[in-house]
């Protein structure tokens, strides 16, 4: 176990190496100097544009931004953002907010997709697993942006139930509905993946037995079908955490959250290297993390697996 | 501040808010009429630099640097140029100006205001080492060129006199001098700003009607929260008990808000809702006319649109746009159709400059013009307009082009660059291939600002924001004829006919002005909207 | 949206399909109603998306006044006018293309990166399994949405449909590297590649004529789910105005052109939607079927 632990941390450096280096060639591709679009349309006084530029290390080649850059990381130093902010500040301030808004995700994905994958798989061909097949198949094909307006238009403007923006005000009730638009897609999966799981445990031999053995209908699902079924909805689970969280770049425009995805977006818009890449580089410890974990969850729930 | 940078970038330039204040009690907040209530909501964005006077230049921290610092002067509603730390300006020969400055001003934290604070300030501000964006503001000031080869570290031009006078000496006269002090560039700052000047932009002490809350008042993407400083004695004395920007990405969010009335003042309306929010808000909608030029610049390298052919097809593009049709559709009135290159609010605008027929809509004469420029070399390939992507064009661009496609029966395709940063880079460096969105706001009150900057020779090639450079010797020499009037409805009057040329040339296609629209909430009143369409902070009275 | 999607769930069955199941599974296919919806919608976008001009005469470029701006349906206008008065209609027609075209294009670019690394990576295992595995595990950490949004803002100047399906590409391929790796491990130890290598068959020939057919189901059922995803995604990054040129009229940029008319035009952005999400629905019904039909454990 701890050799193989040991293994995986390893593989993750090179991983985190090249994610990190390809997202900071990325970045310096693009197109614009953001030094300039800091004069705006004005004309760019060249000595002043020259410090700028040495004082966030832009006059250097690309390879030496990005050890300068590793260097920092190193001593916990994420360099600074061009409002003359540490990166690590903003970090600090946005990652509470999006970790929120996934974890809410997280909780409406398994509840919602558990219980109704769970029932639609007990009951397989009936009418009620006909309905959450069409829901499910209806939520992955309405795409995110589609599904954030609708909502948003009836359920916060029309109807008022919901605050229409988040903005400051970075409550559960405010939440509720980004968070139910950012799992939207992923509820159709764990609804389809437990619907499936349920449905074969149900007719496996082992509960065949538990029912001869004379076991309640009730203590059959809980204890044989429900407990053997979720192992792959864990594992979903696990890995979309990160997914969550790096696909949060449309829902956090749409309802103004200001999280990890809308300071993403603006720094990527103004061209700020070390923000971008530092953010990224959060979301991709937080991905290898939980695939890690997921896989050692998953090794633990089935004695099957061996860990080599 | 001229431009928008991001979509959420609100409408117009912040620098100067300003209005004449007749009945006001000089000394803050312990007169028995002191302003009750909670805080007005004024919607803003998260500034891109620190908050230092000389480091901002976009909107977002402007309209913030604006309430925390007052200059020698600022700005009434009208444009009008009224003392504000100063007692008086003065000079005999319009070059060297002398500053007398009210005695006894101190920052929030009591440092005084006096002639250093004012002279170190710019000093720092204009020497290249502290990498001031706003540093070329200096160049009207003898010796900034030494400043900026190094041969020297400090403005000759200013000199400390006494406790509260200094002199500027500028490096040409110029009679309107005083009227730029008033650009928020010009701010002092206290001597314990230079200790740490990286913390100093995080958390500024200023000395104008407003202070932070508190050192966490500014919580990034989130808000900043202002209260009144007592310690302001001029005229901009605030009549609510403190303002909090709220920042959007999205301003369709502030909208929404706005409906919600859980905002107060928002000072710009998403162009997807221009047509319904006079009828969602009521009352509460603002439309008034705005001081926002905006067109597209065809530069001469493209291929053409050069010599006379070139001046045929700008003059035929220009008919072949129907201003009032867009105006009315798809900004449901919230634009004007420009007569000019200026804005109906500056003093001596007149729409009835000779040649501006060629802003009218006629598709007729824009068919007899175009085919008349074929003549000469036949039309080939697609005519594009590039616009960033990250701000609210996309509309007007396509109807534009749809105009234009449907009366020279050209193919027209928009040409949206993804981000501001990556269109203004091309523009810059000349290597743009299309005819490209431009717009501009004065930084102060006059023609003039509107002209010089953009279509004078000694702006082209990269010295100013002349990005078509465009060069016309006897259009400069209007100019310079109406920058020597001494009298500024003179000087107007000299302004206007130096555009009876760029009429003629079009060196960019006037397309309209923007109004000022906004939106209030139920709990505030006497909001008031500044010549630069800014909402004038200090004003608004809010319900307690 | 997110590339785990339902990649992720077949994954987990990874069995291999005996040669008679083709034949079962076409056979099983054609019974089933949601095959059938599917494919008649396919069917007709396809042909939408290869002649646009037998389903509308219009040029979607043209034809647009402001004076006809958010009219209602007339003749010749079944859907009326969006709000710089050009046509909805042809303008739906025309955005069929963008979409299925990247679809399309990707999911081939995809089985072909993905299938050609994961083939060569479980087949031949070793240091090259451990380089390729890596190397997918990078381009598999970072989310797709966000490296479409930083490349593409960077790529300007060449944006058009090689570029997004190549970005989207270059960041879905590992999902289906995966797959292959494992489809191909598993039948790497099966008997009968055992006896065609005892035969002293070649190694390439095995591969080719005996591994690759067993493991296409696993790809096959992966590459017709992910096209709807993949459409998805070229739809939210048109949203966000990036990747196609707007004179291509992608339904994406359609849909971005009107999300604020939400509450005063409701149906400018109800008509793109719509079509975009019923495109979308037929291939993830289509996917859903094909796997259904291949699936051993589904064959009762």
């Amino acid at each position: 176990m701890g050799w193989y632990i040991g293994k995986r941390v390893l593989q993750m450096v090179p991983v985190f190496i090249g994610a990190t280096l390809l997202v900071y060639a990325m970045v310096f591709l693009v197109p614009g100097d953001p030094i300039q679009a800091m004069f705006g349309e004005r004309a760019v006084n060249p000595n002043v544009a020259a410090q700028i530029r040495q004082q966030y290390h832009l006059d250097q080649p690309f390879i030496n931004q990005y050890l300068i850059w590793l260097g920092g990381i190193f001593q916990g130093d994420f360099g600074t953002s061009f409002s003359g902010r540490p990166v690590i500040d903003e970090i600090a301030q946005v990652y509470p907010t999006t970790v929120r808004l996934a974890l809410m995700a997280l909780v409406l994905e398994a509840v919602l997709g558990v219980v109704l994958g769970a029932v639609a798989g007990l009951r397989r061909g009936r009418w009620f697993d006909s309905t959450a097949l069409v829901l499910s198949l209806l939520l992955i094909a309405v795409p995110t942006f589609v599904m954030g307006f609708l909502l948003q238009a009836v359920v916060g403007v029309k109807l008022k139930w919901l605050p229409v923006t988040v903005g400051a005000d970075v409550s559960l009730r405010s939440l509720l509905m980004p968070a139910f638009v950012l799992a939207s897609v992923s509820i159709a999966y764990v609804l389809r993946l437990t619907r499936t799981s349920v449905a074969e445990n149900a007719q496996a031999d082992f509960v065949r037995t538990a029912r001869a053995k004379g076991l309640g209908a009730g203590q059959v699902v809980r204890r044989h079908i429900l407990r053997n079924s979720l192992i792959p909805v864990v594992t979903f689970l696990g890995v979309d955490l990160g997914a969550l969280m790096g696909g949060a770049i449309v829902t956090e425009g749409i309802f103004n959250i200001p999280g990890v995805g809308n300071k993403l977006f603006q720094a990527i818009i103004r061209g700020q290297g070390p923000t971008v890449v530092s953010l990224v580089t959060i979301l991709v410890l937080v991905f290898m993390l939980t695939s890690l974990i997921v896989d050692l969850l998953y090794a633990a729930l089935d004695p099957r697996i061996r860990l080599v | 501040m001229t431009f928008r940078r991001k979509g959420a970038a609100m409408m117009a330039a912040a620098l100067a808010v300003a209005l004449s204040l007749g009945a006001c009690s000089q000394g803050g907040t312990d007169g028995g009429d002191a302003p009750t209530g909670s805080p007005v909501l004024m919607n803003g964005t998260e500034p891109q630099n620190p908050l230092i006077p000389t480091s901002t230049n976009e909107v977002g921290g402007g309209r913030i640097i604006d309430n925390l610092f007052a200059r020698l002067v600022y700005y009434t509603a009208d444009g009008e140029t009224k003392m504000d730390m100063a007692e008086s300006v003065t000079s005999d020969d319009d070059q060297v100006w002398t500053a007398k400055l009210k005695a006894g001003q101190v920052f929030s934290n009591d440092e005084p205001v006096d002639a250093a604070a004012f002279v170190d300030a710019w000093n720092w501000a204009a020497n290249p080492a502290n990498a001031q964006l706003n540093a070329s503001w200096f160049s009207i000031i003898e010796g900034y060129e030494d400043v900026q080869d190094g041969t020297a570290d400090t403005l000759s031009g200013l000199e400390v006199v006494d406790e509260t006078t200094f002199t500027i000496t500028l490096v040409a006269p110029d009679p309107n001098a005083v009227i730029q002090l008033g650009y928020s560039a010009y701010s002092p700052l206290p001597k314990s700003a230079f200790d740490d000047i990286a913390a100093y932009g995080q958390n500024p002490i200023g000395n104008g009607p407003y202070k932070l809350a508190s050192d966490d008042a500014w919580q990034h993407d989130v808000q900043i929260e202002l209260v009144p400083n007592d310690k302001y004695t001029g005229d901009r004395q605030p009549k609510n008990v403190g303002v909090t920007y709220v920042f959007y990405q999205d301003n369709k969010a502030a909208y929404n808000d706005i409906l919600a009335d859980n905002l107060d003042v928002l000072d710009q309306i998403p162009n997807d809702f221009m047509e319904s929010f006079v009828a969602e808000l009521g009352d509460r909608a603002v439309n008034e006319t705005g001081s926002l030029f905006q067109s597209f610049t065809i530069p001469s390298r493209l291929e053409h649109f050069d010599g006379d052919e070139g001046a045929l097809r700008r003059q035929a593009l220009s008919l072949a746009i129907n201003r009032q049709e867009i105006c009315d559709t798809v900004f449901a009135g919230s634009r004007t159709p420009a007569k000019e290159f200026s804005s109906p609010l500056m003093p001596g605008w007149s729409d009835s400059i000779p040649g501006n027929a060629i802003l009218g809509y006629d598709p007729t004469e824009a068919q007899r013009l175009w085919a008349a420029a074929d003549a000469i070399s036949p039309w080939t390939g697609q005519f594009k307009i590039a616009y960033n992507a990250d701000g609210p064009h996309a509309e007007w661009v396509q109807a534009v082009l749809n105009s234009i496609h449907n009366t020279l029966g050209i193919e027209t395709a928009p040409d949206p660059y993804p981000t501001f940063q990556a269109s203004r880079t091309v523009i810059t460096d000349r290597t743009i291939q299309s005819a490209f969105r431009t717009g501009w706001q004065a930084d102060y009150p006059s023609i003039y600002n509107y002209l010089a900057p953009l279509y004078s020779s000694a702006a082209a090639d990269g010295q100013g924001s002349n990005d078509g450079d465009y060069k016309n010797p006897q259009f400069d020499a209007e100019l310079a004829a109406g920058l020597s009037e001494t009298d500024m409805a003179d000087a107007a009057v000299q302004f206007n006919k130096a555009q009876e040329i760029l009429l003629r040339d079009l060196p960019a296609i006037p397309l309209w002005y923007q109004n000022i629209i906004g939106a209030k909430s139920t709990n505030v009143s006497n909001v008031l909207f500044g010549w630069d369409t800014v909402p004038i902070a200090y004003l608004i009275e809010k319900a307690a | 949206m997110d590339e785990s999607g339902l990649g992720q769930i077949d994954a987990l069955d990874e069995s291999v399909p005996p040669a008679s199941l083709w034949r079962e599974a076409g056979r099983k296919l054609v019974r089933r109603p949601s095959f059938i919806v599917a494919a008649v919608m396919i069917l007709i976008v396809v042909a939408v998306t290869c002649f646009p001009g037998l389903f509308a005469s219009g040029d979607p470029n043209s034809g647009c006044f402001l004076a006809s701006r958010f009219g209602g349906p007339s003749a010749g206008h079944p859907l009326g006018f969006d709000q710089q008065g050009c046509d909805i209609y042809t303008r739906i027609i025309h955005g069929a293309r963008p979409s299925v075209l990247v679809g399309a294009l990707t999911m081939l670019t995809v089985l072909l990166l993905g299938g050609t690394v994961g083939a060569l990576a479980g087949w031949r295992g070793g240091w090259l399994d451990a380089i390729l595995s890596r190397l997918g595990d990078i381009f598999y950490a970072i989310p797709t949405v966000l490296a479409a949004l930083v490349f593409l803002n960077s790529q300007k100047d060449r944006s058009g449909v090689v570029m997004v399906v190549l970005v989207i590409a270059a960041f879905a391929w590992p999902q289906m590297a995966r797959i292959t790796r494992g489809a191909v491990l598993a039948v790497k130890n099966a008997d009968f590649v055992t006896a065609a290598r005892a035969l002293g068959v070649s190694n390439r020939r095995i591969l080719v004529s005996h591994v690759l057919p067993n493991a296409a189901a696993p790809m096959i059922v992966t590459a017709t789910v992910s096209l709807g995803t993949y459409i998805v995604l070229e739809a939210t990054l048109s949203f966000l105005g990036l990747g196609l040129p707007l004179t291509m009229h992608s339904w994406g940029s359609q849909i971005s052109a009107a999300q604020g008319l939400i509450r005063t035009h409701p149906e400018q952005l109800l008509w793109p939607s719509a079509a975009l999400a019923l495109t979308v629905l037929a291939f993830i019904m289509l996917g859903d079927a094909v796997r259904d039909a291949l699936d051993p454990k589904a064959r009762r």
